[in-house]
């Protein structure tokens, strides 16, 4: 039996939680192009924002705490372009698979 | 004084980003799966012709043009051009827009420091942030921290960023739940008559626009 | 005199904009701010109304009782009309 009473774990408001950290860090490439990938595909009508939340919210509060902003980001846009039927998820595993196999970094992987 | 994380006259430091820090190696980092993703991601966006490579290059240009230099321009008109303040917060969107920037389809309202209140903003079920006008987020802002606290005990956040308010001053908070986006229009330090709109902007720093912190004192 | 609304106390799953620190919170319209898309529809990939969307503003002591620092410090947010129901004030 559950208890739970509804509140989804995104909904953070008013609960407790420590000192607020102050470390800040300066975006990698990486991090701007998923930035520029939301605002890009978001104009050009692919997804919403709420689209791209709601993907977020969807993965729960373990991926929150296990992967860092722009992860969940790419997530949420790879899991809405997917269901816009972009691409496919055969075509997304096997690009992977290939840009894996051109180097270690990436630095050396981010060109095809 | 309130301590400033991140914020200097300069928001350009030769071999230093934008906030301050040196730039981070992690081009040269083992490759991640999320790496992977957003390569796989934006190569078939490309091949499928929903992007070309030069407009997520403009929109990486574009994003990282935008800074609280912006914000810090638009509060300093406000601090010596009433008939501007009064358009800042009646419409701050359009007030940005008149002064240059490009905010895109931000709605932007400014909520300004008087000294019986002081505001501060949050989103506590997401990050939503002016970026349009100011730049990204800091990464405390986006903390499970921030987001919690800061709706039910924001004079003990305050106080964490160095601002122990009087009781006398009504701390109004702002979550930005929907479709809006928030600025604080900070007050004028004192002892400032004599300087120039540039000099004004040069107080104004990116925490004294979201609320955590004021502004530099000349 | 502001009007008065309460938010409504419900707690369906999925992507909502209603924080639920809210959720059966009284507070009064701080400014009408036009019609949005409802993003309860836009998050499904689903054409969205539009649904006027009001910025209400809550005193601390409302949300948080006794626990709030400052009863009469505020707290504002933009909630949907279809999360907000008038609240009647019955003559003494």
């Amino acid at each position: 039996m559950s208890d739970w009473d509804g509140r989804r774990w995104h909904d953070m408001g008013g609960q407790a939680a420590g000192p607020v950290p102050m470390e800040g860090h300066d975006f990698a490439l990486w991090e701007k192009r998923i930035d520029a990938l939301m605002v890009l595909c978001g104009q050009k009508g692919l997804f919403t924002v709420d689209g791209l939340r709601r993907a977020i919210e969807d993965m729960g509060e373990d991926a929150f705490e296990k992967y860092s902003y722009y992860e969940r980001w790419i997530a949420a846009v790879n899991q809405n372009l997917l269901e816009a039927g972009i691409y496919s998820l055969e075509e997304l595993a096997t690009r992977m698979d290939e840009i894996a196999a051109r180097g270690p970094t990436y630095a050396e992987a981010q060109h095809g | 004084m309130p301590h400033d994380h991140h914020d200097h006259d300069d928001y350009h430091h030769e071999g230093m980003s934008s906030s301050g820090h040196p730039y981070r190696a992690d081009n040269d980092g083992p490759l991640t799966y999320w790496q992977r993703m957003e390569i796989a991601v934006r190569e078939l966006l490309v091949e499928k012709s929903h992007l070309i490579p030069a407009q997520i290059a403009t929109q990486i240009e574009v994003m990282d043009a935008r800074s609280p230099a912006n914000g810090a321009a638009v509060v300093a008109r406000a601090w010596i051009d009433p008939d501007f303040k009064a358009r800042l917060l009646a419409d701050a969107s359009a007030a940005s827009r008149e002064m240059g920037f490009d905010i895109g389809p931000l709605n932007l309202i400014a909520v300004e420091n008087t000294a019986d209140a002081h505001n501060l903003i949050v989103c506590t079920l997401c990050s939503c942030y002016p970026r349009n006008l100011l730049g990204l987020p800091p990464d405390w802002y986006k903390t499970r921290e921030y987001r919690s606290r800061a709706v039910r005990e924001p004079r003990a956040v305050l106080r964490e960023f160095g601002l122990d308010l009087a009781e006398s001053v009504a701390v109004r908070v702002h979550d930005s739940t929907a479709d809006m986006r928030y600025m604080v229009l900070p007050a004028r330090p004192e002892g400032t008559e004599g300087l120039s709109q540039e000099q004004l902007a040069s107080l104004v720093t990116r925490d004294s626009m979201i609320g955590t912190g004021l502004p530099r004192q000349p | 005199m502001a009007e008065r609304v309460r938010v409504k106390a419900l707690t369906p799953p999925g992507h909502v904009r209603v924080p639920w620190y809210l959720r059966g919170k009284t507070g009064e319209i701080e400014r009408p701010l036009g019609a949005f898309h409802n993003p309860e529809q836009l998050a499904y990939g689903l054409s969205a109304e539009e649904k006027p969307l009001y910025r209400v503003r809550f005193s601390m002591a409302e949300i948080w009782g006794d626990a709030a620092e400052n009863p009469n410090d505020t707290l504002d947010a933009e909630i949907y009309a279809h999360w907000l129901e008038k609240v009647v004030i019955h003559a003494a």
